[in-house]
């Protein structure tokens, strides 16, 4: 599998008037071609900051990109200037947002916002531009595309306003799509729809997306591998099968437990992780989920757990899976779920560092 | 959108109808009369001026027969300058304030939105300060000291423009900039505040991501966004700075608009103050008939009720 995306040790921070507010704390994955990773976390942590950290949207100041590096195609997203990064914008990466109902000019007409892209990286003339942007709203699913390029977005629905920001995110081909919670503002059948229509046109177009999201329902739906973070880092990544069927992270374990399913009848509550996320102005010493963690031992609130290998693709960062922890057993949602899986190493592998 | 008009037209005159009637009555609820000044006028001749110009007659008719008479377009003669109609006065002094307004309008506006722009784009970085001190002076100092600087300044000691009179071109140029002044840092300081405003929009972050660079994502997606209030602003603006400004046509001399409006009031000069409020009005409410067609072209969410969708 060739790499299209490899982000290494990336840090961002916010400098605010409480300080300085630590977003992503080293978080490190790849991405292949034409695959899908979904990063998944509760609201804060960090998953949106590192979408855009990759797009270079943060706003500088009072956004920073402490360390690390963002590998795109060969090349480091990091040192490029902002010039430089209005050629890669749009034409190499494109974006969808949350909300379709601001992210799209309102004074200005859908096919014309269609168009800008196509004018701006394809260098086409108008008209040829604007057949394009007809085509593009006809392969997101919008009938009727020759009226509907010639509307304003107020005249759209919800899940149409979603369509078309895809066809402008799309209109160049770009080789890495970042979605951004794109079905959050939206009701579930329409959510279904948009999302049956990414897996569609990524089938047709062979793009790579990263599709953050906190709904796990979503994840197993597209996602070929998943990455969960949790107070701006990754604490456990792997298959969508290997985080579904045998997760290790007790985050990932809450997170699951904490997910409705169809046989869990109505006597059966619905777990919830107690308590919140931690401020990420002081990060807490050792596992930032400790305080939260009905698993933790001591160690977990002196030391920060290393990455563990379970598999060739799994990874998970917490002290569990250390030779000298004891067995304990992942609540009973999940227990259910477990299945043996062939690829497992015989024993969890630290990695190291350099890797 | 023709029919939206129609309707508009007709609420005009219904409202200057109202505004007609109350003018009309306060004016003569105040006391005194246009004759009666220091210099005792003897009665007979009192009689005879009051017979000549109709007010004599009682109230109600008055009343009528101005209405009548206002509604083709005739003012009536001035009480005060003898032998002059107020429509004289009005076509005489009207097209050099108009003149006037719109030179200070096209520089309130254009130096007013640039202003408004860069300080956006430089939030909290000096041009932005520069702006906005230069807009709180602007808008703090009367006109009429803003007149006597620029005068001072420009015309005496520089001598770059003429001191006052109403001849060329040239002669413009300082009350119009004095005209401008107070609107001009208005317009800067509520650009600045929509533009900042727009800008933080997700519909900017989504024109970034398009890989848009900074001079086409304001140009194209900001500025129109943010110039909604600024046009609310423009409608009143407009009608008070095309009928003229007494202070600045008093300073620099100019034969306009402005000075009937004080004078006439002090000298109960009737017929002039009711032609000139009259016609301040129809400016006014023409004016705001405009900036509300002017929505709906810059804002297409904005559809004039009685159009085509509006029903």
């Amino acid at each position: 599998m060739e790499k299209l995306l490899e982000v290494k040790n990336l840090e961002v921070s916010f400098q605010t008037y409480g300080g300085e507010v630590q977003a992503v704390r080293g978080v490190s994955f790849h991405l292949n071609k034409g695959e899908t990773l979904a990063i998944v976390g509760e609201s804060g942590s960090g998953k949106s900051v590192t979408s855009q950290t990759i797009m270079r949207l943060i706003p500088t100041p009072p956004g920073k990109i402490k360390s690390g590096q963002i590998i795109f195609n060969g090349e480091d997203l990091v040192k490029k200037t902002d010039k430089e990064m209005e050629q890669i914008r749009g034409k190499e990466i494109g974006m969808i947002f949350q909300d379709p109902m601001t992210s799209l000019n309102p004074t200005m007409k859908v096919g014309h916002q269609i168009m800008e892209v196509l004018i701006k990286h394809q260098k086409m003339s108008k008209s040829a531009a604007k057949e394009r942007a007809i085509e593009l709203l006809r392969l997101v699913g919008i009938p009727m595309p020759e009226k509907r390029v010639n509307q304003y977005p107020h005249e759209f629905s919800g899940g149409m306003r979603q369509r078309a920001m895809i066809a402008v995110a799309l209109a160049s081909n770009p080789k890495l799509l970042i979605a951004d919670e794109p079905t959050t503002a939206l009701d579930v059948t329409i959510q279904a729809q948009i999302l049956e229509l990414m897996k569609d046109l990524q089938k047709k177009t062979g793009t790579s997306i990263i599709f953050i999201t906190h709904d796990l329902g979503v994840v197993a739906n597209v996602a070929d591998r998943v990455a969960v973070m949790y107070a701006g880092k990754i604490v456990e990544m792997g298959t969508v099968d290997e985080i579904f069927y045998d997760p290790r992270h007790p985050y990932t374990w809450g997170l699951l437990a904490s997910m409705p399913s169809l046989d869990s009848d109505d006597q059966t509550e619905l777990a919830a992780i107690p308590g919140s996320p931690p401020d990420l102005t002081n990060p807490p010493k050792g596992d930032a989920f400790a305080p939260r963690n009905p698993y933790a031992m001591k160690i977990d609130f002196e030391m920060e757990p290393p990455m563990f290998k379970v598999s060739d693709t799994h990874y998970a960062a917490t002290w569990l899976l250390h030779p000298d922890a004891p067995k304990v057993e992942p609540p009973e949602a999940v227990k259910k779920r477990l299945r043996k899986l062939s690829s497992n190493y015989e024993k969890p592998v630290v990695v190291k560092e350099s890797e | 959108m023709l029919r939206y008009i129609s309707k508009r037209l007709l609420y005009i005159l219904m409202t200057l109808f109202l505004i007609v009637t109350v003018t009309f009555f306060l004016m003569r609820a105040a006391p005194g009369g246009p004759f009666s000044s220091e210099k005792q006028v003897p009665p007979e001749i009192e009689k005879n001026l009051n017979e000549f110009y109709g007010l004599d007659r009682p109230w109600y008719n008055q009343y009528f027969d101005y209405l009548v008479s206002i509604a083709k377009w005739d003012f009536g003669p001035s009480f005060k300058y003898k032998g002059q109609t107020v429509n004289d006065l009005i076509n005489e002094g009207f097209p050099v304030s108009f003149f006037l307004g719109m030179e200070s309008l096209l520089l309130a506006i254009s130096i007013g939105v640039l202003l408004g722009i860069i300080a956006a784009l430089n939030h909290n970085k000096w041009q932005d300060y520069t702006a906005m001190v230069l807009a709180v002076l602007g808008i703090s100092v009367p006109s009429f000291i803003m007149a006597s600087i620029l005068q001072y300044f420009l015309a005496i000691k520089l001598g770059l423009f003429p001191v006052a009179r109403w001849e060329s071109l040239q002669h413009t140029v300082l009350p119009a900039l004095a005209l401008a002044a107070t609107p001009m840092a208005f317009i800067a300081r509520l650009t600045r505040s929509s533009m900042l405003e727009v800008l933080s929009n997700d519909y900017i972050r989504t024109a970034k991501a398009k890989g848009l660079s900074r001079g086409q994502i304001t140009v194209k997606h900001a500025v129109r966004n943010a110039l909604l209030p600024v046009v609310t602003y423009l409608g009143p603006l407009s009608a008070q700075i095309l009928t003229g400004s007494f202070v600045i046509e008093k300073i620099f001399g100019i034969p306009g608009l402005g000075s009937h409006f004080v004078t006439s009031i002090s000298n109960r000069d009737y017929t002039t103050i009711m032609g000139v409020t009259v016609f301040y009005s129809i400016l006014l409410l023409v004016a705001v008939l405009l900036v509300d067609i002017a929505y709906g072209f810059i804002d297409p969410r904005i559809k004039l009720a009685g159009g085509k969708k509006g029903e």
